[in-house]
């Protein structure tokens, strides 16, 4: 007999047999009969019509039918409020039972019923619950208290249920201690602000207890609890480690991932010198490979994360790449994450073995995999460039298979390797040409014209591969015309005897035909670069080009201290921050890993005062401007497979648009209409300063006279310094700070002879000039002076870093102060990195060197930001927008030539901001966004 | 925390729903299905799927979709864990896990996953645990329960949840005392054309099936702790012991458990105990392509290989396969394309072997991919990782215990390249 026979149904209707049979007096009938409702219930069935019938079976002995009765009860109680209050008696009698089963079945039960009325009377006995002698009522009140306040927050607050809660962390038995923090962190979540988990050593050394030996589920809440603690030296974050770190054997795979988030985050405050930090490097590696011989989905989350892993300490599994081999039955979610941390971990010492790898993947059944797996080929070749020529010939090999999947992404490919490595592989130019008729996807045919304009000097019958393109011209895809605009006027100016016609064919189909701005625009540029200045064209197009980034795909620095802090999440699984996609979580907070402490702290960073923290390691590539506009044109407006890494393309689209509206104004203010296909040839001068312009990047952006100048405060209180008042402030204008002092004799006699020093400080700010006062200052009379400093005076590490000691002398004494100078005025006007070095020099500038702050209630939009803090020297290298936030990227040097590296995140609609700072010297940051903070609220 | 849980089956029929909090409507499924129709096989449903308001998550065993609907943000890998476990539970409880019986038992299957989970989070799921709150069906029972009208839900709390060792329960008797180990290893490998091989993997465990008296403190030590570097434990076995002494100390559940998972990594020198060697060839020209293998022993260390199974997965140009095979029983589904050579022994005076010939496509061209050879053996009486049980020792209890202990070698995912 099975409980199939509770589906069958007979004539009379089913909810009338059922009614009868709730209603009868033999218990074994009733309980029959429940069994059957609860079966229609799991299916989907609506039986809320039984209502009374079945909680008239409440009152009962028998703990069978009670259970049948309550999960009857939650399933419908929403639907018949005032039905549900027939149970409350019940409910509140057995919550005095002698049977602990029972009293935390009935509190269990009562939070689940969603209704006011019950929830009033829900709140006595869960009072006493949580006090209860039996530790598995206590454990189930403590889950219970998290259930009301989803239902009622409010009412949870004020009958101090959240504070029994709390107590409940130091309870004597770990399942509680368990379940209260579980509780604890679901009400947190919905309310980010409330510190409700405070977190101290004392508890911190509760939780660590509690982790021996409550179950795997109550392990996971308390590691996860464990992550948000920031221990406050090294010495606190290693001894958690170690107490953390048996975790890792666990069976529960859940269990092992939080470890992990907890070790991954701690040991960013390790000093890299210690031992111990070597042995937890160690012991990470194991844990994380024998996650991926668990099941398929759980091996996907892990990949997920070991992505990020990969990308914050590779160190940690360079040795285990053959772990990530693909089996041919493996799921494709598993696939390409595999694939994709394979060459995240390819190196010159396992190169070979992977391309083997790869080679064997590109000949499977499942397309997508295959063409992952020859994009992979490609970025090996990029990545470790010893392999290149092995990866080139064995995308060669790829091609001659014909597979027209296959060929397309070989030729995207190549034309990176191309990028890469200039001049090298141009010998299988010829295997390429061969295909050109089997391209069909834009990207393909893009890499091939790409190709072709590069090359087209050793390419025979280039003019008419090209031309062969232009013949459909208009149908291509947006990105394959721009590219063949762009190759044939390369073609242009390598052959231009042959090929005259071409590119007036091409130049007019894209100004004319054409009505997609950036194609028009881009061929209106070409064509007058071309009309009135070949050889600037020459420089311009065929420009050499910067190199392409080793690394691809890489999650920006900032992101990646995020997504650590969320390692085991669906954050972790998204790669995106929580606060970019959790439905509901009300402003979550933004975790970032903590900075590096301790002792190694003093010995690591340089000191701040010495001007000798020059960043001399300029990387060899830096595009000059010209350069940029170079590659601006010939920009693959494809996604970036490989292309210039972060920041790269929206600077790309901003300088278009500022082309574009340059070009506009240049066109009304000649009264230019749509050339004819003679390209007039007296344009000359207002396009040379025009393009003069264009090229200037920076001259777009609107400059102010000076850095901002806070008003004056009073340094000097007159009650000191017998009489005399000083007040002041610093400003900075082109390029000269200043001390703007107003004096004032506040005493009776005449005042005279003043002069001014200062002692010794971080910047070695000095007079630049002896303080004037031409005429002798009368009572009550007041004088400004505006004092000229300079930087070259004798340098001594102050605390705070920007305290100035000023010494001021007149005919009656001499008086000393000390004032606060804000740092901005030491912010120079060559302050703007390149922005391929500014990338270089974020990412070789360790991350416990980074600072963030929130800059809170600033409602400026990025632009307005951008411009207000470009007036005080802080230049906005790039700007882009992700996930509807905008990033600032920008660069300042201080006088002594430290470079400051920022990161401003604003989002719409927030008027808070998030500055992330780096620099060599951390020691400035707290005062650069001090700086930051004064500029922009004022 | 867990939301809802539905079940659905591979025709996408949803036929079971337990909601945790308030009940979420089952078209939050409608995305799930979705997602199914984009996969080309069941199999390849991705775990983790968003909706506008939830996240699903899912598992796939025993072809049911275990479809958990979340809407805050929770540890993906907890879900999922614990997933698995109500599968192992329902395997545990009734046998089998599949459609029909969960049908049969709807009841029971509800009533456990209301113990499994409170409000989303896990309550119990230690079977031992489980199997005392609602005792799982037998025929015996459910005859007593009606002619006596007694339940199947117990009604005293669990003795063993709240204590030091929630794992074992007390007051445990029986009269013939035993403890058997089974050591099982699974070779997880892929070798390639020329034979040799490119990863090769060890996953062993040691399962236990313990029947002791009263609180046994057990121990177990090695020959060779050495090998185990990298082991996930139940949670009876105390950590510190081993990390001094690599020796397993613990006061076991009752009954059947998995006493520890180790994985014996790629690094380590894995002896391959088979060998397949195989000739598959196709002509651009011919219609006809040739098909030869052979399987022998390897590193066997004098056991016996048995259960040999061979799989392959022939593309989709071959039409058909005439094969004859030395011994065992071979089938080629036409459709599927899916060749299995059931070998059975390897006898190594006369290894078996599987020779014919694949008709293929008429006029197309030959095959782009090869086929790959999947391979399952058994091998008694060894564990190739070459572990070894030195001793067991029981305290804490005066009578003697039968003792037991067993090896197993298998193959996990052995491929083999062609």
């Amino acid at each position: 007999m099975t409980d199939s026979k509770y589906f069958t149904t007979t004539k009379k209707g089913e909810i009338f047999e059922l009614k009868a049979e709730l209603n009868s007096d033999k218990k074994e009938k009733k309980k029959e009969a429940v069994k059957k409702v609860i079966a229609s219930m799991t299916v989907g069935k609506d039986v809320s019509a039984l209502f009374p019938d079945v909680v008239n079976c409440m009152q009962t002995d028998n703990l069978e039918l009670k259970k049948l009765v309550y999960l009857y009860l939650m399933n419908y109680a929403k639907s018949q409020p005032d039905m549900a209050i027939m149970a409350v008696n019940t409910f509140v009698k057995d919550c005095e039972d002698p049977n602990p089963l029972i009293r935390a079945l009935a509190v269990r039960t009562m939070g689940c019923i969603r209704v006011d009325k019950i929830t009033e009377y829900l709140c006595e006995p869960l009072r006493k619950c949580l006090k209860d002698e039996d530790p598995y009522v206590r454990k189930t009140a403590a889950v219970c208290v998290a259930k009301l306040h989803d239902i009622n927050a409010q009412l949870v607050e004020d009958q101090g249920f959240l504070d029994t809660l709390k107590d409940l962390i130091s309870d004597s038995n770990p399942m509680v201690v368990a379940n209260a923090v579980a509780a604890l962190s679901e009400i947190a979540e919905s309310h980010p602000s409330s510190n409700l988990l405070d977190l101290n050593p004392q508890s911190i050394n509760k939780l660590l207890t509690a982790l021996n030996e409550c179950t795997e589920w109550g392990q996971i809440f308390i590691l996860d609890c464990l992550a948000n603690y920031m221990p406050k030296d090294d010495r606190e974050a290693q001894s958690i480690c170690e107490r953390v770190t048996p975790r890792l054997s666990h069976a529960n795979s859940a269990v092992v991932l939080s470890a992990v988030k907890v070790l991954m985050k701690f040991m960013e405050m390790l000093s890299k010198d210690l031992d111990y930090y070597g042995t937890l490097l160690k012991k990470l590696a194991p844990p994380l490979v024998t996650l991926l011989s668990a099941e398929p989905e759980l091996q996907y989350v892990a990949l997920r994360n070991i992505n990020l892993i990969v990308q914050k300490r590779p160190e940690i599994l360079k040795h285990e790449m053959k772990v990530f081999f693909v089996k041919y039955n493996d799921p494709i979610y598993v696939k390409l994450e595999k694939l994709d941390i394979m060459i995240r971990l390819a190196s010159q010492a396992n190169i070979a073995q992977v391309l083997a790898e790869l080679k064997e993947y590109a000949t499977e059944v499942d397309v997508d995999f295959v063409r992952k797996a020859v994009r992979a080929i490609g970025r090996c070749a990029i990545k470790v460039e010893q392999s290149a020529e092995r990866c080139v010939s064995t995308l060669l090999d790829l091609i001659q298979t014909k597979v027209n999947y296959v060929v397309q992404e070989a030729i995207v490919v190549i034309k990176d390797i191309f990028r890469k490595y200039p001049n090298k592989y141009e010998s299988v130019i010829a295997t390429l040409c061969e295909n050109l008729d089997s391209l069909d996807e834009p990207e393909a045919r893009a890499a091939m014209i790409w190709i072709v304009g590069e090359y087209a000097e050793r390419i025979d019958n280039a003019d008419e591969l090209l031309e062969s393109f232009l013949e459909g011209f208009h149908d291509e895809s947006t990105q394959v015309q721009l590219q063949l605009l762009t190759a044939i006027v390369k073609l242009f100016l390598k052959k231009p005897t042959e090929t005259q016609e071409l590119v007036q064919q091409v130049l007019s189909l894209a100004t004319q035909d054409s009505d997609n701005p950036d194609l028009r625009d881009r061929g209106y540029i070409y064509w007058r670069l071309l009309s009135t200045d070949p050889v600037a064209a020459k420089e311009v197009v065929l420009a050499e080009k910067p190199l392409i980034s080793e690394e691809t795909d890489l999650i920006e620095p900032t992101l990646l201290d995020e997504l650590i802090c969320y390692i085991g999440t669906l954050a972790s699984v998204y790669h995106k921050p929580p606060s970019a996609f959790v439905e509901g979580s009300r402003g979550v907070v933004h975790k970032s890993l903590p900075p590096r402490t301790g002792s190694s702290e003093s010995a690591e960073s340089p000191d701040a005062a010495p001007a000798g923290v020059q960043p001399s390691e300029q990387p060899a590539v830096i595009p000059t401007q010209g350069d940029l506009l170079g590659d601006l044109l010939n920009l693959d407006l494809g996604p970036p497979v490989s292309g210039p890494p972060i920041a790269a393309s929206s600077v790309q689209m901003g300088a278009v648009d500022l082309l574009g509206g340059g070009l506009d104004s240049l066109m009304g203010g000649t009264g230019f209409a749509a050339p004819s296909t003679v390209v007039p040839a007296n344009l000359g001068a207002p396009l040379g300063s025009g393009l003069g312009d264009l090229f200037d990047l920076t001259g777009g952006v609107g400059t102010l006279s000076g850095s901002y100048v806070a008003p004056k405060s009073v340094w000097l209180p007159a009650m000191k310094a017998k009489g005399l008042e000083i007040s002041g402030t610093f400003s900075r204008q082109v390029g000269s700070i200043s001390m703007d002092l107003l004096l004032t004799n506040k005493a009776l006699q005449v005042m005279s002879d003043f002069a001014i020093q200062f002692n010794r400080n971080s910047f070695g700010l000095a007079p630049a000039a002896p303080l004037q006062v031409h005429t002798p200052l009368a009572p009550n009379q007041s004088v400004e002076i505006s004092l000229p400093l300079n930087t070259v005076g004798s340098v001594m590490k102050m605390d705070p870093l920007n305290n100035l000691q000023v010494a001021v002398k007149n005919n009656i004494d001499v008086f000393y102060f000390s004032t606060l100078y804000p740092l901005h005025i030491l912010f120079v006007e060559d302050g703007k990195m390149e922005r391929q070095m500014f990338l270089a020099t974020w990412k070789d500038i360790p991350n416990e060197n980074e600072a963030q702050f929130q800059i809170k209630e600033c409602p400026l939009s990025a632009d307005a930001v951008s411009n207000k803090l470009q007036g005080s020297n802080i230049f906005t290298i790039a700007k882009r927008n992700v996930e509807g936030q905008d990033m600032l990227y920008q660069s300042l040097k201080l006088t002594n030539g430290i470079w400051v590296l920022a990161e401003l995140r604003i989002q719409p609609g927030n008027s808070s901001f998030t500055l992330s700072l780096k620099c060599r010297a951390p020691e400035v940051s707290q005062h650069i966004y001090q700086a930051y903070e004064t500029i922009l609220k004022n | 925390m867990i939301h809802s849980l539905f079940l659905i089956n591979a025709a996408g029929d949803i036929f079971l729903e337990k909601h945790w909090k308030s009940a979420v409507s089952r078209s939050v499924c409608d995305y799930f299905f979705e997602a199914q129709e984009r996969a080309s096989e069941a199999e390849n449903v991705p775990p983790v799927i968003p909706t506008p308001h939830h996240y699903l998550l899912s598992v796939y065993r025993h072809r049911i979709f275990f479809v958990a609907v979340i809407q805050s943000e929770v540890p993906p890998l907890f879900v999922i864990e614990f997933l698995h476990r109500v599968v192992d539970t329902f395997q545990d409880y009734f046998g089998v896990c599949s459609e029909v019986v969960i049908k049969d038992n709807v009841v029971v299957v509800y009533e456990v996953l209301e113990e499994m989970l409170d409000n989303g989070f896990p309550l119990a799921t230690e079977s031992n645990i489980l199997k005392e709150l609602i005792k799982p069906p037998t025929i015996l029972r459910t005859v007593v329960n009606t002619i006596t009208g007694s339940t199947n839900v117990g009604d005293q709390l669990p003795t063993g949840q709240l204590s030091v060792v929630p794992w074992r329960r007390t007051g445990v008797k029986y009269t013939n005392n035993e403890a058997y180990f089974d050591v099982i290893e699974e070779i997880d490998a892929i070798i390639d054309k020329s034979g040799s091989t490119i990863t090769a993997e060890i996953q062993g465990v040691i399962d236990a099936c313990v029947k002791l008296t009263g609180m046994p403190d057990l121990t177990l030590s090695f020959m060779n702790p050495r090998l185990l570097d990298d082991v996930s434990f139940h949670p009876c076995v105390r950590f510190k012991r081993w990390e001094s002494e690599r020796i397993l100390s613990f006061i076991p559940p009752d009954g059947n458990f998995r006493l520890l998972s180790y994985h014996v990594s790629a690094q380590n020198l894995v002896a391959i105990p088979v060998y397949v060697k195989h000739n598959i060839s196709f002509r651009d020209s011919s219609s006809l392509g040739r098909f030869e293998i052979t399987v022998g022993p390897k590193q066997t260390m004098g056991k016996t290989v048995e259960g040999v199974m061979v799989t392959s997965q022939m593309p989709k140009g071959v039409l058909n396969m005439s094969l004859t095979p030395s011994q065992g029983t071979h089938t080629f589904d036409p459709v599927t394309k899916l060749l299995s050579w059931d070998v059975g022994k390897i006898n190594p005076q006369k290894l078996p072997s599987l020779k014919g010939t694949m008709s293929l496509q008429a006029g197309a061209s030959k095959p782009d991919e090869n086929p790959t050879i999947n391979l399952q053996f058994k091998i008694q009486q060894l564990a190739i990782s070459g572990l070894k049980v030195n001793r067991l020792d029981m305290y804490g209890e005066k009578y003697k215990p039968f003792k037991g202990i067993k090896y197993m070698t298998k193959a996990g995912k052995f491929q083999v390249r062609t």
